[in-house]
């Protein structure tokens, strides 16, 4: 594929930068420009970065929705640390909301109740600031989702696939600490039950647990430590690795998905000034428009009505914040048995699997795919053309198998709500999550696995017999058809742009000193590997193929056109 | 399993590695292989470009959409100054809610809203829309500069006689390797003290020391001490320990905060007491280890759960089961509170109970096991 954009390059865009155009120094603006210039050089990077080309594609946006609701917890963030209070110390409640007036509560959960009620505007600050927290999960798992989907995680973006993943992990993390503040008593049972998780690490758990709180659960120096997590430690880390995730999208140029123009070599879009800056720089205003609407129609968090953290009373029907749910989906799943007495200690596998191992190794398994596909391929190449997510069949699989894990996981977390709206015994529920967990994954990958076959299928027969016209033509003899319009050479280029490699074949591995086991081995699960994702696979239409349809079409056309397009289907290499 | 490639048209067969840069390799007469990428398809004017009607229509919705982010931000400055925070609002499918929060985040929203969409139409319909190609160079640095490193960093090994001093070198790395050392021992020596982990997590305030009195169970959160014949059959009692007071007095006549180390204790004392027909106990070890350590009938336990913790707030009084409202653990009581489903693996432990003299409920021991959830050494 060459590139054959016509004339309109950024080079040509550059072009007259250097003389004509630029301000002959005499606003004010242009003088300011220019002190500061003498003092930073940046004129020459800027007038450069300005017309950086980026692509447009809706799928795009789900990452700026991540970073602009990033930016608004960290604004609203900043508000409401100038009124809360990190403090476990309790005291007698004498603000403004009549219900709880003399209650003995801590100040963090009384500096809550002053933020949602005598601060003017608190309330929607507060609202702001979760629902934001919230979008900026929901964002994280959809932009990740549409990264893995379109194969954008390919080289040269490892690293910042490996760095998005940590970014996510990292955000639930610091939307538990935040979400633990206000001291309120769903929180605080959240907190109770985060010490049970840390008492199980095997060896260390108690230990651990001492340390963190300060000693006895709750104490009270886990509200400031966590306070300091979360507005100080892990803001910091977000930040430094956000930017480097922002860099490296710089430096690698954005992805663009195939199409007429596009290539491996160059990037299609618009330029940063101005539209770019301005589409993008109105969808922030647009996210935080749109959050600040729901925080204002819809209560979220209402800690008034939980009362204080009390070790003894609980709500029923304790849920977490959404991003947690898998995490205590797994723990309501993990059976009891799991739990056993070896050489004198108590092993806690049924709460130590699910709150403590599971997301390090989901997000583990997750940061090592790119490294995974890369082995399994072979493939050494940059990849700046995107995947449309049918024509990576067994990869979409993978992805929309792990995401069912996920969901189904999370859905596990609302059994006892299930029960109660659907009038059904939660045991019977959480049995069918048991076995759920382990049978949606595979028989999602089946079924993804046959739709991206079936959408290359259709798409094959686009482009051999063109779009149906609904025109209906009737010949002499009386015999009717529908007559096919042929796409033009740009939509249809949309639908052959890509490659469908065939598995790995395993090479003979014998040399003068005969046959090395281990390297035989490591070829032959390679080659297994390969044959697993690549063994069923629907290929581009090649311009000899559309050229025999044109020739079969004048007679096909009155039978109905039948299509030819098979899946290949390559028997087990290995 | 065999070392044959099935033949497949369109890769390339025989021994090696498919070649992934050239995935067909039909030879067809003069056609090519692929289809050749035909270039960016012919830029459609908008409207806007060529109709001065259009671009004036534009320009003033782009206009009309500031302003109403103009309207918005006044309204939110008249919002915050006038309107009475107790003022409630209904609003459909919402239902009553606080009239200053609504104003303020209506008008908060218009304001970010136009500008927004204000922006965004402006670069839809006004900015050009003509898509730019910009060249992608590979991303590794050329030979030379990778090169000019290693000599670089070879030189400053060099100048730094890296190889040739030897003491140095292994002084560096373990002074290097170490300096963290004591920071990590200051703040993990700080945290907390983990020496008293193992008593701790086993005592409760319900122990009783040797020849001390049996400690009354009374109401939580009242602290009113329970007689046996208030519990009728088929009801269930939020329980603490009469110590619970002692401590907070202790604590006032110490000088220390009255609350000192309440929710420590609560949070290991906290008791759930039931009282069944005696004869709805199973007749087996469990039931009637269960009814021995009751009075008439009249049952206590650990209302922590041995999961990760929860309040086991929530009790069947038909079935006779204690369920977690945190991750759905259920007990039962006839079989002195056995795991009968869910999560946890363990019992919950039992609090034996008998009456004094006045017919007060009391505990004359603690706990005979670690309560909550479990932990390594739990058995030590």
């Amino acid at each position: 594929m060459s590139t054959t954009a016509s004339g309109r390059t950024a080079a040509d865009l550059r072009a007259d930068d250097t003389a004509a155009a630029a301000p002959t120094g005499n606003g004010r603006v242009a003088a300011t420009a220019g002190w500061v210039d003498e003092r930073t050089g940046l004129a020459k990077g800027t007038a450069y970065l300005m017309k950086k080309i980026f692509p447009d594609h809706w799928s795009f946006m789900l990452g700026e929705i991540a970073m602009y609701s990033m930016i608004i917890c960290l604004l609203t963030g900043v508000f409401l640390s100038f009124w809360f209070v990190p403090s476990a110390g309790l005291i007698p409640y004498a603000g403004s909301y009549l219900p709880l007036q003399g209650v003995v509560m801590s100040e963090a959960y009384s500096s809550t109740l002053a933020i949602s009620f005598d601060v003017r505007g608190g309330l929607l600050i507060r609202q702001i600031h979760h629902w934001a927290a919230l979008m900026f999960c929901v964002a994280i798992t959809v932009h990740m989702l549409r990264v893995f989907l379109t194969g954008a995680f390919r080289k040269p973006r490892e690293l910042n696939w490996v760095i998005g993943t940590i970014l996510s992990m990292l955000a639930i993390v610091e939307g538990f600490a935040g979400y633990s503040l206000p001291d309120d008593l769903l929180s605080g049972t959240g907190i109770r039950a985060a010490e049970g998780f840390i008492r199980s690490i095997p060896l260390i758990g108690s230990y651990t647990s001492y340390l963190l709180f300060g000693g006895a659960f709750p104490g009270e120096a886990i509200i400031p430590r966590l306070y300091s997590l979360h507005v100080l430690l892990l803001p910091a880390v977000l930040i430094g690795l956000f930017t480097a995730h922002i860099v490296l999208v710089f430096l690698h140029k954005h992805t663009q998905f195939p199409g007429p123009g596009r290539t491996n070599e160059n990037v299609v879009g618009y330029p940063f000034m101005p539209v770019y800056t301005a589409k993008a720089g109105g969808f922030f205003f647009m996210v935080f428009g749109v959050l600040t609407l729901i925080s204002a129609l819809v209560t979220i968090n209402p800690i008034w009505a939980y009362g204080p953290y009390d070790p003894s009373p609980v709500t029923a029907g304790a849920q977490p914040d959404w991003y947690m749910g898998f995490a205590d989906g797994a723990l309501r799943l993990l059976p009891g048995f799991l739990e056993f007495e070896l050489f004198g200690f108590t092993w806690s596998m049924n709460v130590f699997l699910g709150a403590v191992a599971l997301i390090p190794v989901i997000y583990t398994v997750a940061g090592a795919y790119p490294f995974i596909e890369a082995w399994v391929t072979g493939d050494k190449r940059e990849h700046h053309l995107l995947d449309r997510p049918r024509n990576a069949p067994v990869r979409t699989g993978l992805g929309m198998a792990a995401f069912s894990f996920y969901v189904v996981l999370m859905l596990a977390a609302g059994n006892d709500i299930m029960a109660i709206k659907l009038s059904l015994s939660i045991n019977d529920i959480t049995v069918l999550f048991r076995l759920l967990v382990f049978v949606v994954p595979v028989l999602v990958f089946w079924v993804t696995k046959r739709i991206c076959l079936s959408l290359q299928r259709h798409d094959r027969e686009k482009v051999l017999h063109g779009r149906e016209s609904g025109t209906i033509i009737r010949t002499a003899d009386g015999k009717f058809f529908e007559r096919h319009e042929d796409l033009d050479e740009f939509d249809r280029f949309k639908l052959v742009a890509f490659e469908a490699p065939a598995p790995i074949a395993l090479e003979a591995l014998t040399d003068a000193n005969g046959v090395d086991a281990k390297a035989i081995k490591k070829a032959k699960r390679r080659a297994r590997l390969s044959s697993f994702y690549f063994k069923d696979r629907v290929e581009p239409v090649s311009p000899a193929e559309l050229a025999a349809a044109h020739h079969h079409g004048e007679h096909e056309s009155i039978s109905g056109g039948s299509t030819h397009a098979a899946i290949k289907h390559d028997k087990h290499n290995d | 399993m065999s070392d044959q490639v099935s033949p497949s048209s369109g890769s390339a067969s025989g021994a090696g590695t498919v070649s992934l840069d050239t995935a067909h390799q039909h030879g067809t007469g003069g056609l090519p292989a692929v289809f050749e990428n035909p270039g960016l398809p012919p830029h459609v004017h908008r409207a806007a470009d060529d109709d001065p009607v259009a671009a004036k229509r534009a320009e003033r919705q782009v206009a009309a959409l500031f302003v109403l982010s103009i309207l918005g931000t006044v309204g939110f400055i008249v919002s915050y100054f006038t309107i009475d925070y107790t003022k409630s609002v209904f609003i459909p499918f919402i239902g009553l809610t606080n009239l200053l929060n609504v104003m303020l985040g209506v008008t908060l929203g218009i304001s970010l809203l136009g500008i927004g969409f204000g922006v965004v139409h402006w670069a839809k319909t006004i900015m050009s829309d003509e898509e730019i190609a910009e060249d992608r160079h590979e991303l590794r640095s050329t030979d030379a500069d990778r090169q000019s490193v290693g000599v670089v960093l070879a030189a400053s090994g060099e100048s730094a006689q890296l190889a040739r001093r030897p003491m140095i070198k292994a002084t560096a790395g373990a002074a290097l390797g170490l300096f963290a050392l004591p920071l990590t021992v200051q703040l993990a020596g700080s945290m907390g003290n983990p020496t008293k982990a193992l008593d701790e997590l086993k005592a409760t305030i319900w122990d009783v020391p040797a020849g001390g009195e049996p400690i009354r169970l009374v109401r939580d959160p009242e602290l009113t001490p329970i007689k046996a014949s208030d519990v009728t059959i088929g009801s269930v009692f939020h329980v603490m320990p009469a110590t619970l007071m002692e401590l907070r007095e202790h604590n006032l006549e110490q000088g220390h905060a009255e609350y000192h180390g309440v929710l420590e204790a609560k949070a290991k004392a906290a008791v759930v007491l039931m009282r069944l027909n005696p004869s709805e106990f199973k007749d087996d070890a469990l039931g009637r280890k269960a009814r021995e350590w009751g009075f008439e009938g009249i049952v206590a336990y650990s209302k922590i759960c041995t999961h990760v913790g929860c309040p086991v707030g929530l009790y069947e009084q038909q079935t006779h089961h204690l369920l977690c409202p945190c991750h759905q653990s259920t007990f039962d009581v006839t079989r002195d509170c056995e795991v009968i489903f869910g999560p946890a693996k363990r019992a919950l432990p039992q609090l034996k109970i008998t009456v004094d003299d006045e017919g007060y409920l009391v505990a004359p021991q603690g706990f005979a096991e670690p309560v909550g959830p479990s932990y390594w050494e739990r058995l030590k």
